[in-house]
């Protein structure tokens, strides 16, 4: 099979699952796949984005996947923003899992600024995209308009320097003592491009405050353990020959750094420490996703610690043998030999997910499980599928970096954090 | 442990050059230098000799982490292609008289008379002073050209609804227990927290750890944080971080914890509360205000960086001023305050490279800046990392756990500091150490020769890396030439 048509089977396998998992009264999407999942908002965001990628590869029409934009934006238009614990948001931002059918906050979750960024990226995706004169793409832009303005940016600082990770009603804000860096420049970008609600530019320099720039296996890069932190916010900014400040004083890039975290990762892989055996230069891919959830488990006469659902990296971990294949995929604009190479490995592994195409969100080949190679992640999340059908869209035709530079929030949000050059 | 309550008090000498108040590492090691130099010199003291390291501190708490060391190497047994002995039993009673009998041995070396045959006047009670150039102990007044307030600090008490009543242990009182608590919660994540919970976990407790910050070590790196999370889990230890101590009472014979986090309150029943979330200066009842001595009981008493107070002819030195609370920063302290009060010296704290180690399993060491302080001044700053599991010693010990992060001001090899995670990070930071004191750079650690296999080789990779990347293409190109022919 040649690359181009196992990716088409990657990138449909993965946008299917928007089909099949959104609620088309409300546009919301299931976080994953298994029974009675809430909405997860940042999905919704990656839904949004995915429906234009779907119009140019013809999978679905134009009008369908407007309409299907048009309701999810009404929804959230519409929702209860109030102080109430079941509202679906507050200050404009969302709740991070809301009811499929309701909207309404489930799982007494957090009010979260970061995935309420995802969200905004794919609304903004969407206003983007559909720029045609008729009724309901006009009102599409107009929606992504208003719900961009009433985010405030600004109160989600709590009067500190840099962004709150989460506000819940019963307890406030949230403290889970982020330091370096995260998936965060995206949020940064946007909230300093706020219409309304402005992040002030002295925000920036304080999230990036606490980086390091580390020399690991023989490379130079902006250390961050899981891959997710070096995708999510690629998945909307080229970021390509742009640099800010910290990445003038490097002479490097963040595009260039993800591509260098994908060396770290297969080096940490060839190297193993833990001796898992099980990973190699085409088995790699750390990063947060589901996991064996087994605890302590001895296993070949040594303990072994089989975690549920964590962030996972390397090289100070934690790592449970656990791989995340659709982080490995998501690489793809950054080294795509390596993860082309790493899926036709995963694939000889686990020759079923050519079935559907549809990554699961790990393995662990390590940990026991009902299956005789493992344990493998039950189902699907959306996650995986969102950022998949992205990433593999930027390295095939660039079509939601090149729709997101000709987004003012995102050039307004790159220019007051100190980016400069390439296409900017 | 020593005290000399039998010991008459000192004759007093006036005026003494040098008066210090606390027999901790801080005033032993200034009376030390001191009365080596021919000053005169006063030491009071109202409790024990040696301070809290030697008695409730470092050397106790050492003796245990060795013990509970030994106990996990034999549950691990089989990774190293052994057999894990069979009925592994924790004689706890026989660990904690290993305990006194090392604290005995150690704290031999600091006696009443050897202090007195050294020629410091050695007097035991409580301290006050009277006027800005004089104290008293009991009805002795002493006068001095030059005092060193070295008192120490004490164990905070948290102000948690119902701990009082139910009772706690710190590290004042845990090395007496008797018993291997059955369960046992820890309040507070720091380096007493953490490292009492490992090695009482390893003898045997079921430990739960509350931590009210979001990491261990609030103020070491994230990715060491990181890493002995991950190493506590594996002992075994019920980890909650971001987690508030909010109320305890007594159910039968069980103490009754309430957790939360966030908006979830989880409650645990234990046997014993372990309380290390900090120390308090001992400044009360020391006449500070009778001396002109700025105070704060929260903060200790202000130092510049010379380590005057607010009255220039008294110091103060360790945990009653200076925020890293070790015993060897007391002890570096205490040389400096001899120097600038006895001597004319004007050596700065701020001058010395000073690394710190919290004895977990891996240890955690520090020396010098973290990378967010260079970044705050403007520093640029590149570090070079190398892990444990790149170094041959360490693979063959089975100690690959951890790294070795030199911190370099970009661009050229002065190293501003350093952080090592290991099983023997407290050893290998002192390479690092000499290297910053001595003012050497990367290029000279690169040099230095080592015997091969040895864990201290993960500096000199660190220092080869930054070698390496100094070679600029040019100059690669340029030897590529000179080789060709």
């Amino acid at each position: 099979m040649l690359d181009d048509e196992l990716l088409d089977r990657l990138q449909r396998g993965a946008f299917e699952y928007f089909v099949e998992e959104t609620n088309p009264a409300n546009g919301l999407v299931a976080d994953t796949s298994r029974k009675d999942s809430p909405a997860s908002i940042a999905v919704v965001g990656l839904a949004l984005s995915a429906y234009p990628v779907a119009v140019e590869r013809g999978w679905v029409s134009r009008e369908d996947a407007a309409a299907r934009t048009l309701v999810t934006l009404r929804f959230f238009e519409s929702s209860a923003q109030s102080a109430l614990p079941d509202a679906t948001g507050q200050h404009g931002f969302y709740y991070h899992f809301l009811s499929m059918e309701s909207g309404k906050r489930v799982w007494q979750c957090e009010l979260s600024p970061i995935d309420t960024t995802l969200l905004l990226a794919g609304i903004l995706t969407g206003s983007e995209y559909f720029s045609h004169p008729t009724s309901a793409e006009a009102e599409i832009r107009a929606l992504a308009r208003e719900l961009y303005g009433r985010i405030e940016w600004d109160w989600a600082r709590n009067g500190k320097a840099t962004v709150a990770q989460g506000w819940k009603p019963e307890c406030g804000f949230l403290n889970y003592g982020w330091q370096g860096y995260n998936e965060a420049a995206l949020l940064y970008v946007l909230g300093l491009a706020s219409p309304t609600h402005p992040l002030p530019r002295a925000s920036y320099a304080a999230w990036t405050a606490t980086y390091q720039w580390e020399r690991i296996y023989g490379c130079d890069l902006l250390y961050a353990g899981p891959l997710f932190i070096h995708q999510f916010s690629h998945a909307w900014i080229d970021f390509r020959r742009i640099q800010d400040s910290f990445m003038r004083e490097k002479d490097s890039d963040y595009f260039e750094n993800s591509r260098r975290a994908v060396d770290v990762q297969r080096e940490y892989a060839r190297r193993d420490p833990n001796e898992y055996g099980t990973y190699g230069k085409d088995c790699w891919g750390f990063s947060a996703g589901d996991g064996p959830g087994l605890g302590t488990v001895r296993v070949r006469g040594r303990a072994r610690r089989f975690f549920e659902y964590t962030a996972r990296g390397v090289p100070y971990g934690p790592d449970d043998g656990t791989i995340a294949p659709a982080a490995t995929l998501a690489s793809l604009p950054f080294a795509s030999a390596l993860v082309l190479s790493a899926m036709r490995r995963f694939l000889e592994l686990y020759p079923e997910w050519a079935e559907t195409w549809r990554l699961p969100s790990g393995f662990n080949r390590t940990a026991p499980g009902a299956d005789p190679r493992g344990w493998i992640s039950e189902g699907s999340y959306g996650l995986d599928q969102g950022i998949a059908v992205l990433m593999i869209e930027n390295y095939r035709s660039g079509l939601i970096w090149k729709l997101m530079r000709n987004c003012s929030p995102i050039r307004a949000g790159l220019t007051r954090a100190g980016f400069e050059g390439g296409w900017l | 442990m020593t005290t000399a309550p039998a010991l008459r008090n000192a004759e007093p000498r006036v005026p003494y050059n040098l008066l210090i108040v606390g027999a901790g590492p801080a005033g032993l090691a200034a009376a030390e230098a001191a009365v080596l130099r021919g000053a005169r010199v006063a030491l009071i003291e109202r409790d024990l000799l040696g301070g809290t390291c030697l008695n409730k501190g470092c050397i106790p708490s050492k003796t245990i982490i060795s013990t509970s060391r030994l106990y996990r190497e034999m549950r691990d047994a089989e990774q190293f292609g052994g057999q894990v002995p069979s009925g592994i039993v924790v004689d706890f009673p026989s660990v904690m008289e290993r305990v006194r009998r090392i604290r005995a041995r150690i704290g031999e070396r600091v006696s009443a008379e050897s202090l007195a045959a050294m020629g410091v006047d050695l007097y035991f009670g409580e301290a006050t002073f009277i006027g800005r150039d004089r104290a008293s102990v009991g009805k002795t007044v002493l006068r001095f050209k030059k005092a060193l307030i070295a008192t120490g600090a004490r164990p905070v008490r948290p102000s948690i609804p119902g701990l009082e009543e139910a009772g706690y242990l710190t590290y004042e009182n845990v090395f007496d227990l008797t018993e291997c608590p059955k369960r046992l919660l820890v309040i507070g994540g720091g380096p007493v927290g953490c490292e009492l919970a490992q090695a009482f976990a390893r003898l045997g407790s079921t430990v739960t750890l509350a931590q009210a910050d979001p990491m261990f070590l609030g103020n070491e790196e994230r990715d060491a944080a990181q890493l002995l999370s991950d190493a506590l889990a594996r002992d075994g230890i019920d980890i909650h971080l971001d987690t508030r101590t909010t109320r305890v009472r007594i159910e039968g014979n069980d103490k009754v914890v309430d957790l939360v986090r966030e908006d979830v309150t989880r409650t645990v029943a234990v046997d014993r509360i372990l309380v290390g979330v900090g120390t308090a200066p001992k400044v009360d009842g020391l006449g500070l205000e009778h001396a002109g001595v700025a105070y704060d009981s929260v903060k200790g008493i202000p130092v510049d960086d010379f380590l005057r107070t607010t009255n220039p002819r008294i110091f103060a030195a360790g945990d009653v001023c200076t925020a890293n609370k070790f015993p060897h920063i007391e002890s570096v302290a205490a040389h400096i305050v001899v120097a600038n009060a006895l001597f004319l010296g004007r050596q700065r704290l701020s001058a010395e490279a000073v690394p710190w180690c919290t004895f977990t399993d891996p240890e955690i060491a520090h020396v010098g800046m973290y990378v967010t302080e260079a970044r705050q001044k403007n520093i640029p700053v590149k570090t070079f990392t190398i892990m444990m599991h790149e170094v041959d010693r360490a693979i063959t010990d089975g100690e690959e756990e951890g790294f070795v992060k030199l911190h370099v001001r970009e661009g050229t090899g002065k190293i501003l500091g350093a952080t090592v995670v290991a099983r023997h990070a407290g050893d290998l930071i002192n390479e690092i150490s000499l290297a910053m004191t001595a003012g050497l750079d990367l290029h000279v650690l690169a040099r230095v020769n080592q015997p091969y296999p040895t864990q201290s080789q993960a500096i000199k990779m660190a220092a080869d890396a930054y070698v390496q990347s100094r070679r600029s293409a040019g100059r690669s190109w340029l030897m590529t030439k000179w080789l060709s022919w």
